[in-house]
């Protein structure tokens, strides 16, 4: 799909590039592509304060998140309770700031572990092909047959909740579509020369798909990866709202939405403000994936 | 087998190379394709052997078979006195070091997020040929060797012209010192000022480097002037195989003579003269080629005799082989 553009953007630009000028360093030319828009510095200012809040929590949270308080139970914003109280009289605010650490925890390591798992099966699917690919892909079938929130249900049913099920049962589901794509794009990839040329010169299978297959393949996939670490702090949502996602003392952006929709009329914040941080976090992610993608782009190379 | 004879360094016997049709999910083997049917010839040491025939007609699966990126079906391949028509994938990499390879589009065969210099360095790093500032120095002198500015190194693939990057091509070819290059169709995808470029560097090359190579081309010019032999292939098959004077002075095969008629001649009183032999028809399927000479249907001079026999690649005198009943 993208090789055919690939072939046929390049003689163009390349009779362009041609007399180009000394290169100029790689690593300035990413980050001004990346930097050269804002809506990527938008996603990725929005990624670095989350990343930031997650860290210093403690430093940034006006009061302790598991402190409960019944006389000041369900206060509306105020200078004390910036974004009001919940329904033990915990401050709404310093509960969203710790819950970036929960919510970030699970995201990335839900979305790393599928994403590896993932990409490794559908490498191996398509590099060696015939038994493996069918073994591989029917197997990742099975899994894409089995609707996810069932899937995900049972594992974190069965785990009993808690941070390391949540992100297991969450990284599980992600395994078959990573797959799927990784296989697909490798295919694509195989089709060229430069893989024939790695054979031809003996080049080991992880070689192969470590230096040639996967760097070509993966950019595609990048946006994937990020829009992954946004839908499983939704999964988690859902999880923690069934009462088997993450364990109710630990304040989980999803789990501060559920308990908040109770008191949606007469304290609407509760359920708004966690549901914001969510859009936020999701919506950085996928601006940050997309400018990464355009900024790595070798095709870009020398022309911008 | 006989003592090696130190003039060959490939030798090709009866190959074919079928790629099986299936169809259903049982796999069901309905039909061959049959790229390469039943073909024997030799490289020897230091020569130029030219490949020539129309798309398709098998010329690219030799040299893949020779390469040993495909397994032939039948027949055997000889290089250096070894026979590696059947050798494991994984006793094939001492082989794979002495064989390179540049393939047709310069666009294509670069892996377009390495360098340059990783591209002409990996198959050093391969083999462990070299590490560290040996890789560097031999990288560099690699990019000499093919007329390229060791500085660009750093650059990618996209950042060089067709001719640049086919240079890069050509010296990633020749990273770990090979003998035999398979060349297929290196010029074909270039302009045709750059093409005399890259054919005038692996003539150098050749002589400075004692190499061997197949040349894989559809231009007959071309091929005239950089091969010593040239066969002539014609729906997998070998039609007329001799020295390229010989080829051109004398062309036997009718389908040779065909070819040759096609090329124009830079004098126009001559090209006047110039008698065109058009093909009729279309290159039949190799699925389903035609009986006995294969290419009897179009054959201006075919008799009846023509459709009944494979006719035998045969000597006729002075290494000119041809497959023709009626020469």
């Amino acid at each position: 799909m993208s090789d055919n553009t690939e072939t046929g953007t390049t003689p163009a630009d390349a009779t362009g590039a041609a007399g180009a000028p000394p290169k100029a360093n790689e690593f300035k030319r990413v980050v001004r592509v990346f930097f050269g828009r804002t809506l990527y510095v938008i996603g990725f200012v929005i990624v670095v304060i989350l990343i930031l809040t997650a860290i210093f929590a403690p430093f940034i949270a006006t009061h302790d998140p598991y402190e409960t308080n019944l006389r000041e139970k369900l206060e509306q914003p105020s200078s004390r309770h910036w974004l009001g109280t919940d329904s033990v009289g915990r401050d709404t605010y310093s509960r969203i700031i710790y819950g970036t650490q929960v919510s970030l925890l699970i995201g990335f390591s839900a979305v790393f572990a599928s994403a590896v798992v993932g990409m490794l099966m559908g490498l191996a699917a398509a590099h060696f092909g015939g038994i493996v690919f069918a073994l591989i892909m029917r197997f990742a079938d099975a899994l894409m047959a089995l609707p996810g929130i069932i899937l995900v249900l049972l594992i974190a049913g069965l785990g009993g909740g808690g941070i390391p099920v949540v992100i297991f049962a969450l990284g599980f589901g992600g395994i078959a579509p990573q797959c799927r794509m990784m296989c697909g794009l490798a295919l694509s990839v195989k089709q060229n020369d430069y893989v024939l040329a790695g054979r031809a010169m003996g080049m080991s299978n992880w070689r192969m798909m470590l230096t040639q297959i996967f760097p070509n393949a993966f950019p595609p996939l990048m946006v994937g990866i990020t829009m992954g670490i946004g839908g499983v702090v939704l999964g988690e949502a859902g999880l923690s709202f069934l009462g088997i996602g993450v364990m109710p003392p630990v304040p989980s952006w999803g789990g501060m939405v559920n308990d908040g929709q109770r008191y949606l009329l007469h304290n609407p914040m509760l359920s708004l403000a966690p549901g914001v941080a969510i859009m936020l976090l999701v919506f950085g992610f996928n601006m940050m994936g997309d400018g990464i993608r355009d900024a790595v782009d070798p095709k870009l190379r020398g022309v911008i | 087998m006989n003592a090696p004879d130190n003039d060959l360094m490939v030798e090709v016997k009866n190959l074919k190379m079928y790629f099986p049709i299936t169809r259903g999910i049982l796999r069901r083997k309905v039909a061959d394709v049959k790229a390469i049917d039943d073909i024997s010839f030799e490289i020897k040491t230091h020569e130029t052997l030219g490949l020539v025939g129309e798309s398709g007609c098998g010329k690219t699966t030799t040299g893949r078979c020779i390469l040993r990126l495909y397994r032939p079906t039948s027949g055997t391949i000889t290089f250096n006195g070894k026979e590696i028509t059947n050798v494991r994938e994984s006793k094939l990499k001492p082989l794979r070091s002495n064989m390179g390879a540049i393939f047709q589009d310069p666009f294509g065969s670069l892996n377009p997020r390495q360098t340059a210099g990783t591209i002409v360095g990996t198959p050093l790093i391969v083999h462990d040929m070299a590490t560290g500032s040996e890789l560097n120095d031999r990288v560099a002198e690699l990019f000499n060797l093919v007329g390229l500015d060791p500085g660009m190194k750093d650059r990618v693939p996209h950042e060089f012209s067709g001719g640049q990057r086919q240079r890069i091509g050509v010296a990633r070819a020749l990273a770990c010192r090979p003998s035999l290059v398979i060349c297929d169709e290196p010029i074909s995808a270039l302009d045709v000022s750059i093409q005399a470029q890259i054919i005038n560097l692996l003539e150098e090359l050749q002589e400075q480097l004692g190499l061997t190579y197949l040349f894989i081309a559809h231009d007959l010019a071309v091929v005239q002037h950089i091969s010593d032999r040239v066969a002539v292939m014609y729906l997998g098959r070998i039609v007329e195989l001799t020295t390229s004077e010989e080829l051109y002075e004398n062309p036997l095969h009718p389908y040779t003579q065909a070819l040759l008629s096609s090329i124009p001649i830079p004098d126009p009183k001559t090209e006047k003269t110039r008698t065109r032999i058009i093909l009729k028809g279309e290159v039949p399927s190799p699925v389903n080629p035609p009986p006995g000479c294969h290419f009897h249907p179009r054959c201006h001079m075919a008799v009846e005799e023509c459709s009944r026999e494979r006719p035998p690649l045969r000597d006729i005198g002075n290494g000119h082989f041809v497959a023709c009943i009626r020469i």
